[in-house]
């Protein structure tokens, strides 16, 4: 009887509610999903398509962290672009000057992302919502001032190029091979960022489920209520900086390795809104909305890129001279900004609630009220 | 000596500037609550109108100022009804991000009008200066002080003793008691808006002025300025003038004796210094020097 009507999805424990799988559905959708991974770059060979897809997968890292950060203990920060930086430059220091192994390096940007998220933390502890959302964003401005000084590590101005090791064992990331079979580094590529990705989903999925994710949203929706049931603010604000900078880090120092150079103006305010537009467009609040939302910006620009001839209004040169037009950067910027408008005022729960109520109407299909 | 005092006077005309924008900041915060980031975008748009004014349409520069300020008033008006109106009651972190949303919207529309190109702003002050003691003031500085004088009395005798600045006052205390008292917190968001829009476009024609020529990247200005207002808290007109000066004089200050005195902090500090000062203050008095402390209830 318990069995049959677990199987209909009826909540009968609290352990239910806590399951990572809730439901048969939700353990073969996981399952498609990573065999569509493991598929996928087999059968796109095309580059173009694969680095959208690789450079998406890196900021769903990030967006996963933010997510934890803002979504669910509701700190707004402006500031995760200073924290990618970190980690790209992390990467640079222990993967290129000192040469140190893939896991190494990787692990090494989040302890050092996450280190630097332990000193800012306590700054939430002081300052709420917007006066926290501004001194986040002085973070980002200190930080280029950093980034651009710093000439050992960072190249200065100008930049520096990455040359960090790739490989994991007889595993090499730039060029992986199966029997016969040769990978691109595109490929090759797809499969680190989106194991990554996976290990920083299940991560945040098993944080979010169990106590500490439960404190956490106490936090988010009346911190003074949940310090007075026992919640410790100071603990669980920390935390949440601790473990949103180390997972930006990690995207950080995988986009500095994929893309193989990395200039200090990378970081700017504009890398932060982006993180915070994935969010909202994926969903506030959900692992599953980051990444979605990461793939659906990424994705994008890159539509409308490939579809500018046909879009009225947009040239290929800049504006300025005789009526109103614009190049097709300024119209993937407005798009992005409309993004952002549109679904904080028509659909604040993102991309994520979209897919829950198509989930919802076919659930009980086809009698659905 | 001179050194000095040329630069404390280049700091309070910068600090004025800073002034100008918070300003608008504070008056849609204090009625709304809402961190308008799209100041920025108001404060670029004003400079443009006000450009267009007077090169396209050819109405005299001291005409043009007024006739992009009501535009710009409009404009904001017409966001708040359309946009912000809707987010009333929505957390903070939404709001903030559908004003950064707006910012960027603005920004790509006045480059798609306007292009890239830096324009003469066609102002009468030019690079004219005038010539006191040892000190050489630019004549677009003095006037910027002087505006942001008029704008900050304004604001104090507009808040202090106007029927529309009292409600005003009324709303962003407690929305609910003002509207029971038979005011228009409507009214009130639009004409907080239409205000910010207006200062805004003094800010940039400020920033245009004097040679600069009016450009894209002036709406950039609207992030420096946001270390003063929270400097001086962010519902204190008064503080946002202090703030703005302080941040002004700090800056100029830091670039000037910092890559003489202090080397070691690296090229550009000038630039990061106000956020430097702005965390340093507020981790002492996390409601900025004048604002109004947050009661929190469970």
């Amino acid at each position: 009887m318990t069995t049959r009507l677990r199987n209909l999805n009826m909540t009968l424990h609290y352990a239910d509610d806590l399951k990572l799988f809730k439901s048969r559905q939700s353990r073969v959708g996981i399952a498609v999903i990573i065999l569509a991974g493991v598929l996928l770059p087999l059968s796109v060979k095309d580059d173009f398509w694969l680095s959208v897809l690789n450079y998406a997968g890196i900021a769903a890292i990030g967006a996963i962290g933010l997510n934890l950060l803002t979504g669910y203990t509701g700190q707004v920060s402006l500031g995760h672009a200073f924290f990618i930086g970190v980690g790209a430059y992390s990467a640079v220091y222990f993967g290129g000057h000192h040469g140190l192994p893939l896991p190494v390096w990787l692990i090494a940007a989040a302890v050092v992302g996450g280190l630097i998220g332990a000193v800012i933390g306590p700054f939430a502890l002081r300052l709420r919502g917007n006066y926290l959302a501004v001194v986040s964003l002085g973070l980002v401005f200190i930080g280029l001032h950093v980034f651009h000084n710093w000439r050992s590590i960072t190249g200065g101005p100008g930049g520096t190029s990455v040359a960090v090791p790739l490989k994991l064992g007889p595993i090499d990331f730039t060029k992986l091979s199966i029997g016969s079979y040769e990978y691109t580094r595109n490929q090759s590529f797809f499969f680190l960022v989106w194991f990554v990705v996976a290990v920083a989903a299940l991560l945040a999925k098993n944080i979010t489920r169990t106590r500490p994710g439960r404190a956490m949203q106490a936090v988010r929706d009346r911190d003074m209520a949940a310090e007075v049931i026992g919640v410790s603010l100071a603990r669980y604000k920390v935390g949440a900086f601790v473990i949103s900078s180390a997972l930006a880090a990690v995207a950080g120092a995988l986009f500095a390795s994929y893309q193989q150079f990395v200039q200090p103006d990378s970081w700017n305010l504009f890398v932060s809104i982006q993180y915070i537009a994935i969010i909202i467009v994926g969903g506030v609040g959900t692992i599953f909305g980051s990444v979605l939302g990461a793939i659906f910006i990424g994705a994008v620009p890159q539509l409308v890129d490939k579809f500018s001839a046909h879009i009225p209004l947009v040239t290929k040169s800049a504006g300025g001279g005789g009526g109103f037009h614009l190049t097709v950067f300024q119209l993937n910027q407005m798009i992005f900004g409309a993004l952002i408008v549109i679904f904080l005022v028509l659909e604040p729960r993102g991309l994520a609630a979209v897919w829950l109520r198509i989930k919802a109407y076919f659930k009980a299909w086809p009698f659905s009220y | 000596m001179t050194d000095f005092l040329q630069l404390t006077f280049a700091g309070l005309a910068l600090g004025a500037l800073y002034a100008l924008v918070a300003l608008g900041f504070v008056v849609i915060y204090k009625a709304t609550g809402v961190i308008n980031f799209a100041q920025g975008g108001l404060v670029l748009l004003g400079g443009y109108l006000t450009y267009n004014a007077h090169h396209t349409w050819h109405v005299p520069f001291l005409l043009a100022i007024p006739i992009a300020m009501v535009l710009c008033a409009l404009v904001g008006a017409a966001v708040e009804r359309v946009v912000l109106r809707r987010m009333v009651g929505q957390p903070v972190f939404a709001v903030i991000m559908v004003t950064i949303g707006l910012l960027i919207i603005i920004e790509q529309v006045v480059t798609g009008i306007w292009g890239f190109n830096q324009m003469p702003m066609g102002d009468p002050w030019g690079i004219h200066r005038l010539k006191a003691g040892g000190l050489a003031l630019a004549v677009k500085d003095v006037w910027t002080i002087v505006f942001a004088a008029v704008v900050m009395i304004a604001f104090f005798l507009f808040f202090r003793y106007s029927r529309l600045g009292v409600a005003m006052r009324a709303t962003a205390f407690d929305q609910e008691a003002a509207v029971a008292n038979g005011i228009s917190a409507r009214r009130i968001f639009a004409l907080s808006w239409a205000i910010a829009g207006a200062v805004a476009t003094l800010a940039g024609v400020m920033l245009s002025a004097g040679g600069a020529g009016v450009r894209p990247d002036i709406e950039f200005v609207a992030l420096i300025a946001f270390p003063a207002i929270i400097l001086g808290g962010l519902d204190s007109p008064s503080g946002a003038v202090l703030g703005g000066v302080i941040i002004g004089v700090t800056q100029t200050l830091t670039s000037g004796y910092q890559p003489q005195y202090a080397s070691w902090l690296g090229d550009g500090f000038g630039s990061a210094m106000p956020y430097v000062v702005m965390i340093a203050i507020l981790l002492v008095r996390p409601y900025g020097l004048f604002g109004t402390r947050e009661v929190r209830r469970v």
